[in-house]
């Protein structure tokens, strides 16, 4: 991701170095060119229509070559590789919360492997953050009440800085951590000590405990619908709108149920809004993502940001909601 | 030395009847209605408030001298950067060119004897001290800590800060903005002396214009969102928060919504200042002046429909990012249209390097690079990157500081001598748009370097990542150089009011109706209705050996 960036801010390097060059040598030239002379008086020129045309479609068509390849390298940016090794992320005033899918946890560090794609589901407890890794040319807001996602991949081992980029109050400065990238060999290594079992098996507790499963059980549509195989999956609505179910909507749907209530079934569900913490939250969509993979179902990770092409208006709507 | 020629008695200028000798007292000057005289009280107060958050400033970049945070606390250093912000954006770049420079010469050149409502317009300096004297007690009381963007929740649910004090102060000062808006709409609209056809308005009126339509479409925005702001801290009615129900997004869209074309209510009235100098100084008529004119109106329109991308990390889909970073590239286009014809504008002119002239092209050096490091921000894969670092700190300091601020103060300069009635010293004035050109350029400059390498923005201590802290060095060192150039002007302005050699009516013999009354005009400006027969920047005929050149003449005034 880095090159890519870089190469596209080498190009406008080079393109906007050519343009203010050619604007100071025309300025400094008809200063010096044109300075007053006694007896040399200045000669009137009306425009030129012809020029005017010219030097403005000859930017407009160089910004519409950046703008295009901008566009390219951040639709790249914002579509994370489907299977991504997943990491959740909950930033709070001030610090970062890090949960691997594979259940390790930590705090203001993240353990990652080289060359293996990266995607962070990423929520706040309280004010806007922003998730930044300079190296990565990465950065997305990190927001409270839903999911936001952002994807690297490291090629080079080392440590690196992970800031904070949205202004998030008192020690905003030191909401600042490191992004560990290891050899795949001592990644295992890290990887085998200190997990409390995988991020999905915490979920199915809390699915347990909360009494999820007494409406959506596993084998029957019950009071609620059966969430085997839901994930990333088109669901029909009771007002009649079709939504993609994947982290943004299964959040809502256990913190705000009745907003996006599935077709065929009572608003009953209780609100869990103020019962659950972020982090329960998170763990709860990744149980329900992995019982989507369990059915032998490929589950297809759906960025919050790039949804499929067919239910697009859908998405977009869900976002700005 | 004996002078075997008897000399003529000449007239001493002070005995001359005009704005500032008229009358005298506190009254005279609080109670008038005179927009010369509004347009002074707006510089002394715009002046006080620039010192303030220049003085902010100064220890924002002292603090980051050293990558620990030693000089000041950290909810200092927050207050510090965010009262610097609203200051200097709202209580000095928005009411500094229109208010000040706008205020004295748009009635002047048009023609007229006043602004449309005289009265209006002493209310709007009212409402801005008002809302600057509620901004100083906020201030002193406390103050705020969020950034001058006041972004939601923090502002709404978590700061214990004076939020609701600040956002009542810019609300009111926001009134003042508004109503200068309207004064200049229906003024140029209304009354325009005869003769003086939209073809031939000076080019500092078209961008007033358009810089009007942006205070008067513009401001009410900010105001209902500051009222929402307010709303929710105050009611806990859920607007933005989503713990209440509402959308943190939301805060941005109206923010930006105002504060994206506020960007165009600073630079816009710089331009249309300098596309004056330049004509004036290169004994020129502008390089297509049609182009010029419609530039200005059409980044007021464009600039209505960019505001987004101030947002393409925030959350938002990734197919309104496409749009508006489209739209941003539009919004370039008028600007390289200005940048392009004012150089055209030099050939073949007969250029002189007085002081206004140095500020023109310090402003046309720095807003060009100002302008080009917006292609990389409107760039989406670029921006994700450097968006809330220092390379969009350094931008829009070149754009709002490089820009706007040695616009303003190359029109100060350039009419001074018809503020003032005085000669302000050309030698030290060069040296101060030197010494701004220089100590400018080595603050901001690193800023674009530091922001690439990942330097995020409101950084109070950077001592986990020391290999910044050369790049800060040089940056305070050139805001110390930045601050000798702006202290400079001050006290060599103040000076030439007591000692400085009295100024003739047109000393640049410079084209426009300004010129053409007397230096300080009287009270009403022109002593006959004058009638306009020329175009505007007719410099071909004021420099013509003919004196008998038509539309050479003075505009009669009072003597």
């Amino acid at each position: 991701m880095a090159s890519r960036v870089d190469a596209l801010y080498i190009f406008l390097l080079i393109v906007t170095g050519m343009m203010t060059l050619l604007i100071f040598i025309c300025l400094v030239y008809f200063a010096a060119r044109f300075r007053s002379r006694p007896g040399v008086r200045a000669e009137q020129i009306e425009g030129s229509t012809a020029l005017e045309v010219t030097w403005s479609t000859i930017p407009f068509l160089i910004f519409m070559v950046i703008f295009a390849w901008g566009a390219v390298v951040y639709f790249k940016e914002r579509t994370p590789p489907s299977d991504s090794t997943e990491v959740y992320v909950v930033a709070k005033q001030w610090m970062w919360k890090l949960e691997h899918a594979e259940g390790q946890r930590e705090i203001n560090e993240l353990h990652v492997p080289v060359g293996r794609d990266v995607r962070m589901i990423m929520t706040s407890q309280d004010v806007i953050h922003s998730f930044f890794i300079p190296a990565f040319r990465i950065k997305q807001d990190v927001l409270p009440g839903r999911y936001t996602v952002a994807w690297f991949r490291a090629t080079k081992p080392g440590t690196y800085h992970l800031f904070c980029a949205e202004y998030c109050g008192t020690q905003h400065s030191g909401m600042v951590g490191s992004i560990v990238v290891l050899e795949p060999a001592q990644y295992e290594t890290w990887m085998n000590g200190g997990s409390t079992g995988p991020l999905s098996a915490t979920g199915e507790k809390i699915f347990a405990e909360l009494g999820c499963s007494t409406c959506h059980g596993s084998d029957t549509q019950g009071r609620g619908p059966n969430l085997h195989g839901v994930f990333g999956k088109p669901v029909q609505l009771e007002d009649g709108r079709t939504v993609t179910a994947d982290e943004n909507y299964l959040r809502e749907c256990i913190l705000d149920p009745g907003t996006k209530r599935v077709k065929g079934f009572q608003p009953i569900m209780p609100t869990f809004q103020g019962l659950v913490s972020e982090e329960q939250v998170n763990a709860l969509v990744a149980y329900i993502k992995s019982i989507a993979a369990a059915k032998g179902e490929a589950v297809k990770s759906v960025s919050t940001a790039a949804p499929p092409a067919q239910t697009n208006a859908q998405k977009n709507r869900s976002q700005v909601q | 030395m004996p002078n075997p020629i008897p000399q003529p008695t000449i007239v001493q200028p002070a005995e001359r009847e005009n704005y500032l000798n008229t009358k005298y007292g506190v009254w005279s000057w609080l109670l008038t209605t005179d927009h010369k005289r509004i347009a002074l009280l707006y510089l002394i107060s715009i002046t006080f408030f620039f010192f303030i958050g220049g003085f902010f400033a100064l220890l924002i970049r002292l603090e980051l001298l050293t990558p620990a945070g030693d000089l000041v606390q950290a909810d200092t250093y927050n207050k510090l950067f965010t009262m610097h912000g609203m200051v200097m954006v709202f209580f000095f770049l928005i009411p500094s060119i229109p208010a000040v420079l706008g205020n004295f010469l748009v009635p002047m050149m048009v023609g007229a004897k006043d602004l449309a409502f005289p009265r209006i317009n002493l209310l709007s300096w009212y409402l801005y001290i008002i809302g600057g004297v509620m901004m100083l007690h906020c201030m002193l009381t406390g103050g705020v800590d969020t950034g001058w963007t006041f972004y939601a929740p923090f502002s709404t649910n978590f700061t214990n800060t004076k939020i609701v004090e600040a956002g009542l102060a810019i609300f009111v000062a926001g009134f003042s903005s508004i109503l200068t808006g309207l004064n200049f709409v229906v003024t140029i609209h209304r009354m325009r002396a005869p003769g003086m056809t939209w073809s031939r308005l000076p080019l500092f009126i078209w961008a007033h214009y358009a810089t009007s339509i942006i205070q008067l479409l513009g401001t009410p925005v900010i105001a209902v969102t500051i009222v929402m702001v307010a709303a929710e801290r105050a009611l806990h009615l859920g607007i933005f928060d989503p713990k209440l129900g509402g959308d943190p997004l939301l805060f941005q869209h109206l923010f930006w919504f105002y504060s994206h074309p506020a960007v165009y209510i600073m630079i816009l009235p710089a331009m249309g200042v300098v596309t004056e100098i330049i004509a004036c100084f290169s004994r020129k008529r502008i390089f297509g002046y049609s182009f010029v004119a419609f530039s200005s109106i059409a980044i007021a329109v464009f600039g209505f429909l960019v505001w987004a991308h101030h947002m393409f990390v925030a959350g938002m889909s990734v197919y309104a990012a496409l749009v508006f970073s489209l739209l941003s590239y539009a919004v370039a286009v008028p600007s390289a249209i200005k940048v392009f014809n004012w150089t055209a504008t030099l050939y073949k002119g007969s250029i002189h390097y007085d002081a206004p002239m140095l500020y023109a092209f310090g402003f046309l050096g720095l807003f060009t690079i100002g302008g080009l490091t917006g292609l990389f921000l409107a760039a989406l894969g670029i921006d994700v990157h450097v968006t809330d670092t220092y390379f969009v700190v350094a931008h829009f300091h070149y754009i709002m500081v490089g820009g706007a601020v040695m616009g303003y103060l190359g029109g100060m300069h350039f009419w001074w001598p018809k503020i003032s009635g005085k000669l302000y010293p050309e030698g030290w004035a060069r040296l101060a748009a030197l010494i701004v050109f220089i100590g400018f350029n080595l603050t901001f400059f690193p800023q674009f370097l530091l922001g690439y390498m990942g330097m995020p923005r409101r950084y109070y201590d950077y001592s986990h990542m020391p290999e910044f802290q050369v790049l800060n060095v040089l940056s305070t060192a050139g805001a110390t150089v930045l601050g000798v150039g702006y202290l400079l002007p001050m006290i060599y302005f103040l000076w030439s009011m007591r000692y400085g050699k009295p100024a003739s009516d047109n000393p640049w013999n410079a084209a426009g109706l300004e010129w053409k009354t007397a230096s300080p005009p009287p009270t009403f400006n022109f002593d006959e209705e004058p009638v306009v027969t020329w175009e505007a920047y007719n410099y071909e005929e004021l420099d013509s050996p003919d004196k008998d050149a038509p539309h050479n003449e003075e505009v009669p005034v009072a003597r």
